[in-house]
């Protein structure tokens, strides 16, 4: 054996998971944690019950309620009926089938890209699955982590495997420092923006470089998070003592021996130097303002001191209309000054407690506008209590704004957290899709800070204007 | 599924994303069945739930089991209902130029093939629809050639052998990685993060 070929970080987590790798087939992949919801797992038990078979791992299979849950009154029973079904359908299965289940009211309940990070299930060099195109979240803690559909659910829940086509690799790297008032959402938006909805498909995605190993895990995560929405199938960062030092502590992170043990497993968790990769595409930090969307997918993104462009990247006029129309604006318009209706602070995106303290430092002793309606959503039962712990609640009171409970909420508008038809929110999650929010509704795209703005004026604002 | 020959239904759009497919509100059942009556909901119908006359799936002109849509079709959530809702109303095949990875996987597990064609075959194919909305095409799995009969014109598509296999057969991947049991057990025994 000669020496090893220079390896990327995608292809040694890859390997190191592959159980059989056959000529002519996708490889069969290990899968280390599963997370499940309440809307893409039932169908997947009731195929397990159909078979007669149980959960393969139920020590590896993590339960939430999350996508269909009120974010009022949860101590209450769920008042809509279909999703009282689900969610019952969840605690039912989770019980049938052993797997530990953190339902509303549970102390460990939250968005399911929330709570496995701040839990310490989430580590490096893991591959992590859910029903959910959000997983590439977890690809921050250096892990292969993505999104399935309901019948891998059931493969792997049946199983703990998938099998999968090795993706292609892409390296993004961003060097420089960001300016006051820009953060991690704004990078993620410019680099979407750049490449399109579509540019990142059939690659799995390296963030490096040093604006991204300047940044915490929590912001580390928003730029993982929205990989999926350049079509890629997920997004990593290398580890790095930030990393480890966010994992050290948290519940159901390794301890004492099996610590050390973890350790030397990540400290290998880097790609070698000389690795290639089958696309590179460097940005410098100093390119970035504050991002905002104007169209119906997050390729349709301009900085805030700019114009809404004649045809996005990668799109044609026809689609150009045809979002524009949706979005009652017209090409070549600022959005500085639009006056808004709604503004959504939450999601997988950004609901975690450090984009809760942004935002209520910026607000702290201001109001929000009088004909606007501000929801802010904790990402999960501790990001809610660590808000009120840290008196965040009480900011937020007094500006006005509606601190509800832990959910996905509306950022897909399962629930009753609804934006009316033709109404424009300001929100800081992940999809600006027609009707996403509700339907009809309009959705600008933009990091904590930008909505905080936007509350504050009830108009889209350049928060470095504020700052 | 082998051959098929059908009529076909367009959507000129590019970017068309799940949650056009079907919307989220309609997420909230426990089975399977039932989701083609929601598909494409909020283009299909308006706000008092009428039928909006333009959009194709109202027009008796255009029935069909190939839909033919814009590139990047399927992209954003991973919801698997979006291929249960095109398989409930009655489609097998769409083509495009370019399709979203998880929406791929999806289709491909509810035996609905995704046939990927040029950028330029795709807008040629948009036009004859429009020039003849009843043109037929026809799609051959096993010589994974696509053509349209009339106007002579046909191009190959690429299908990985094992999914071929298992859309021509009905096969499942659930059944394939079950009967590999005891390889993933092997492996679990040194794997750092299994229990």
């Amino acid at each position: 054996m000669g020496i090893a070929a220079p390896k990327t970080l995608f292809e040694k987590i890859w390997q190191k998971h592959v159980v059989q790798a056959k000529e002519g087939f996708p490889d069969v992949l290990y899968i280390d944690r599963h997370f499940i919801h309440e809307v893409t797992s039932p169908q997947a038990f009731s195929g397990l019950h159909k078979r007669g078979i149980p959960v393969a791992k139920p020590k590896q299979t993590i339960a939430t309620a999350d996508h269909n849950i009120p974010t009022k009154d949860q101590h209450l029973p769920i008042k809509e009926l279909l999703s009282k079904k689900q969610v019952d359908t969840l605690i039912k299965n989770c019980n049938d089938f052993d797997v530990e289940l953190y339902g509303i009211g549970h102390e460990k309940q939250g968005i399911v890209h929330v709570i496995g990070p701040e839990l310490g299930i989430t580590l490096p060099g893991m591959t992590i699955v859910c029903g959910d195109s959000h997983t590439s979240t977890h690809g921050a803690f250096g892990s292969i982590a993505f999104g399935i559909g309901t019948s891998q659910v059931e493969q792997v829940l049946a199983t703990q495997s998938l099998l999968q086509y090795r993706a292609k690799t892409m390296k993004i790297e961003i060097n420089g420092t960001l300016e006051k008032g820009v953060v991690s959402k704004d990078i993620i938006l410019f680099i979407i923006s750049k490449i399109s909805a579509s540019g990142g498909t059939g690659y799995f995605v390296e963030y490096c470089g040093t604006a991204i190993e300047s940044l915490s895990m929590e912001a580390r995560m928003t730029i993982c998070n929205m990989s999926i929405e350049m079509g890629a199938r997920g997004g990593m960062i290398a580890p790095d003592q930030t990393t480890f030092d966010y994992i050290k502590g948290r519940e159901f992170a390794p301890k004492g021996e099996a610590w050390e043990e973890a350790m030397a497993y990540w400290k290998t968790l880097k790609t070698d130097e000389g690795a290639t990769y089958d696309k590179v595409i460097s940005f410098d930090a100093a390119e970035i303002e504050p991002w905002i969307t104007y169209g119906t997918n997050p390729g349709m993104g301009i900085g805030i001191s700019q114009n809404i462009p004649d045809v996005a990247v990668n799109s044609t006029a026809k689609d150009m209309e045809k979002s524009l129309g949706y979005m009652g604006l017209s090409k070549n318009q600022a959005l500085r000054g639009k006056k808004i209706d709604y503004v959504f602070i939450g999601s997988c995106t950004n609901s975690r407690i450090e984009d809760l303290r942004m935002v209520a430092d910026f607000v702290k002793g201001k109001k929000k506008a009088n004909d606007v309606n501000v929801w802010i959503v904790p990402g999960s039962k501790k990001v809610e209590a660590q808000a009120i712990a840290e008196g965040l609640d009480q900011v937020f009171k007094n500006a006005g704004f509606d601190l509800r409970q832990p959910g996905c909420s509306a950022c897909l508008a399962m629930n009753e957290d609804k934006v009316p038809a033709g109404k424009y929110c300001v929100s800081t999650s992940n999809r600006n899709f027609e009707g996403r929010q509700g339907p009809g509704s309009r959705t600008f795209l933009v990091s904590p800070l930008m909505a905080a703005a936007a509350a504050v004026t009830g108009e889209i604002t350049d928060v470095r204007k504020l700052m | 599924m082998n051959k098929i020959k059908s009529t076909t239904v367009p959507i000129p759009l590019d970017n068309i994303d799940t949650d056009q497919i079907i919307p989220a509100r309609f997420l909230k059942a426990t089975n399977r069945e039932g989701f083609g009556e929601n598909l494409f909901r909020d283009w299909r119908y308006d706000k008092e739930d009428k039928p909006v006359k333009d959009f194709v799936l109202n027009h008796s002109t255009y029935q069909g089991e190939v839909l033919v849509a814009g590139k990047n079709f399927g992209c954003g959530s991973s919801r698997e209902h979006a291929a249960w809702a095109l398989a409930d109303y009655g489609f097998k095949v769409v083509i495009s130029s370019f399709f979203a990875d998880i929406f791929k996987s999806n289709a491909l597990n509810n035996f609905i093939l995704p046939i990927q064609v040029s950028d330029q075959f795709l807008s040629y194919l948009f036009k004859a629809i429009e020039k003849n909305p009843k043109l037929e095409v026809s799609v051959d799995l096993e010589t994974q050639i696509f053509s349209i009969p009339d106007l002579g014109m046909s191009t190959n598509f690429e299908i990985n052998s094992y999914k071929k296999e298992c859309l021509m057969n009905g096969y499942d991947d659930i059944d394939y990685l079950i009967a590999l049991n005891k390889e993933v057990k092997t492996f679990e025994e040194t794997h750092i993060y299994a229990s």
